[in-house]
């Protein structure tokens, strides 16, 4: 009985589910199998075009270094959210919040207007005399991970300042009243208790940036493609859609890959965890 | 225990402040410039650019669509969502453990890779209307917000109160709705927010879902930024900044903003 109504409540949400995502998006992946040339044949062509290698490759650049930067930003600020005094801590805390609320389109607009060729940072760098010609910022790998690091940040320090204040307080006072410097209790007491939250933190960041398309379609443009370009121009300009569903699925296997994989490392790495 | 930080991480954390909102105050700034071209800081303030929203036809008619549309993939959402999170919590032992992964996969697959699916399946061999097409992709994309955080909020609630109830004579479902929903009201309050910000603001789902017609918001501001490089776009993002305001004043006023490090 009890069973029975277990199912008959989450049906309509499992239907939705399995009905409007797992079958289509199961059809994209067939459709990439058993061609006329071969199993594998859309793969081997994605792997054979030196063009989709360097997309591949470049989107894979942009979202570890994404991944790399905003840890180190996303970790030290949730660092200071957490030690510090109350009004800090919410003007922090809105800070990150209020950025992450804000839809993609107009967070990446912002570079443009920072960026361009007649941009606020070529007109200060002009009017300071440290430049005597504008910059070409935009469209550049630069670009696309200045812009995708604003857009992740505040996802990294929201998760982080999360795990930071999970940690008691009562090991930072062992830890100090044992001798250790703040130095060393950042190092051997926070650090290690952060990691499965870096993590996660990681995880987010990277899938998030491996996927985009909004920020580098933008701020990267054409001689900037990245997968998530790649994979709506094959499909909504070239109307190749087996060449849009392989690059769809190269982006499942890698995503998922890399959650399945990490989650099970951060487990492990749990210090809390026995 | 005094807690101090070190000098140097205080700058770190103003300049963090700077890049995280400074892009934002720019664009305030060339939404409200009195000029045909985006600068900043502004030259001569002016309001022109928000009239000039509503005098673009293309604008008005994505405004409300993306208003129908967050508000009904949430409301479909919440209403698929929260039987959901409700049995996966009060019924935990009888379901297979893999049902709550199940509801997570709209995050794990990629938004891209759902759009394109959508489109293929739905829109196309189907032949479906491309803003129903538009609804089943958003429900998906909020879905997973709906079931946790109901989730979240239901795991402390003592289920044997709804039972007392029961055994008291009250009918199941007017026990729901007495005794465990006005229990979860904060979280489905969260959970809307959510959802709708979500919806307002996605590229990635509705990019392959817009046809001849109908379009979201952020994709005609995407299509217009391609074509135009004027203030108008400055002051539609100060538009949807003012939305987020909005919401972020009701979730500061009924739970708290600390409610999102969570």
């Amino acid at each position: 009985m009890k069973r029975f109504a277990g199912w008959l409540l989450s049906a309509p949400a499992i239907l939705v589910v399995v009905l409007c995502l797992v079958v289509p998006v199961t059809l994209t992946i067939v459709a990439t199998l058993g061609g006329p040339t071969g199993v594998f044949a859309p793969y081997l062509s994605f792997f054979a075009s030196g063009f989709r290698r360097t997309v591949l490759w470049r989107t894979l650049q942009v979202s570890l270094l994404t991944t790399a930067i905003a840890l180190v930003i996303g970790f030290l600020t949730a660092y200071v959210i957490s030690r510090a005094p109350g009004w800090l801590k919410s003007i922090l805390i809105i800070a990150a919040v209020f950025p992450l609320l804000t839809g993609v389109v107009v967070r990446s607009f912002a570079w443009l207007i920072i960026l361009g060729k007649n941009g606020i940072l070529n007109s200060a760098l002009l009017s300071i005399g440290v430049i005597s010609q504008p910059l070409t910022m935009l469209y550049t790998q630069g670009a696309v991970i200045t812009a995708m690091v604003y857009l992740f940040v505040p996802l990294m320090i929201l998760t982080l300042s999360g795990v930071l204040e999970s940690i008691p307080d009562d090991l930072l006072q062992a830890s100090a009243s044992l001798g250790a410097k703040p130095s060393a209790t950042f190092l051997q007491v926070i650090l290690p208790l952060s990691v499965p939250g870096l993590i996660v933190g990681a995880v987010l960041v990277f899938t998030g940036s491996f996927t985009a398309y909004a920020t580098p379609q933008l701020i990267g443009g054409e001689s900037q493609m990245v997968m998530g370009t790649l994979m709506y121009q094959q499909a909504m300009v070239t109307f190749d859609w087996v060449s849009a569903s392989t690059i769809a699925t190269i982006m499942v296997v890698i995503t998922i890959t890399v959650v399945l994989l990490m989650t099970r490392v951060a487990r492990r790495l749990n210090p809390l965890a026995v | 225990m005094t807690r101090s930080v070190h000098p140097a991480l205080i700058v770190l954390a103003g300049l963090v402040f700077i890049f995280l909102v400074g892009p934002l105050i720019i664009v305030v700034g060339a939404a409200l410039s009195n000029t045909t071209y985006l600068t900043f800081p502004p030259q001569g303030l002016s309001l022109r650019w928000f009239s000039k929203i509503f005098e673009i036809e293309a604008f008005r008619r994505t405004m409300v669509t993306s208003l129908q549309l967050a508000l009904l993939s949430t409301a479909l959402a919440l209403l698929v969502g929260i039987p959901a999170a409700y049995a996966l919590n009060r019924f935990r032992i009888q379901l297979p453990g893999w049902l709550s992964t199940l509801f997570v996969l709209p995050v794990l697959v990629p938004e891209l890779v759902l759009g394109f699916s959508l489109l293929r399946s739905i829109a196309v061999d189907l032949d479906a209307p491309i803003f129903l097409s538009l609804v089943i992709g958003h429900t998906l994309l909020v879905l997973p917000y709906v079931v946790r955080v109901i989730s979240a909020s239901l795991a402390s609630f003592d289920f044997s109160i709804e039972e007392a109830a029961i055994s008291l004579g009250s009918p199941p479902l007017k026990s729901f709705f007495t005794i465990v929903l006005p229990n979860v009201r904060s979280g489905v309050i969260a959970a809307f927010i959510l959802c709708f910000i979500t919806s307002i603001n996605d590229v990635s789902i509705s990019i392959f879902l817009t046809g001849p017609g109908i379009s979201t918001l952020p994709i005609q501001i995407l299509a217009h930024v391609e074509q135009f490089f004027d203030p108008t776009i400055a002051s539609v993002s100060v538009l949807l900044m003012a939305l987020t305001v909005g919401v972020m004043a009701i979730v500061e006023r009924t739970l708290g903003l600390t409610f999102l490090t969570k």
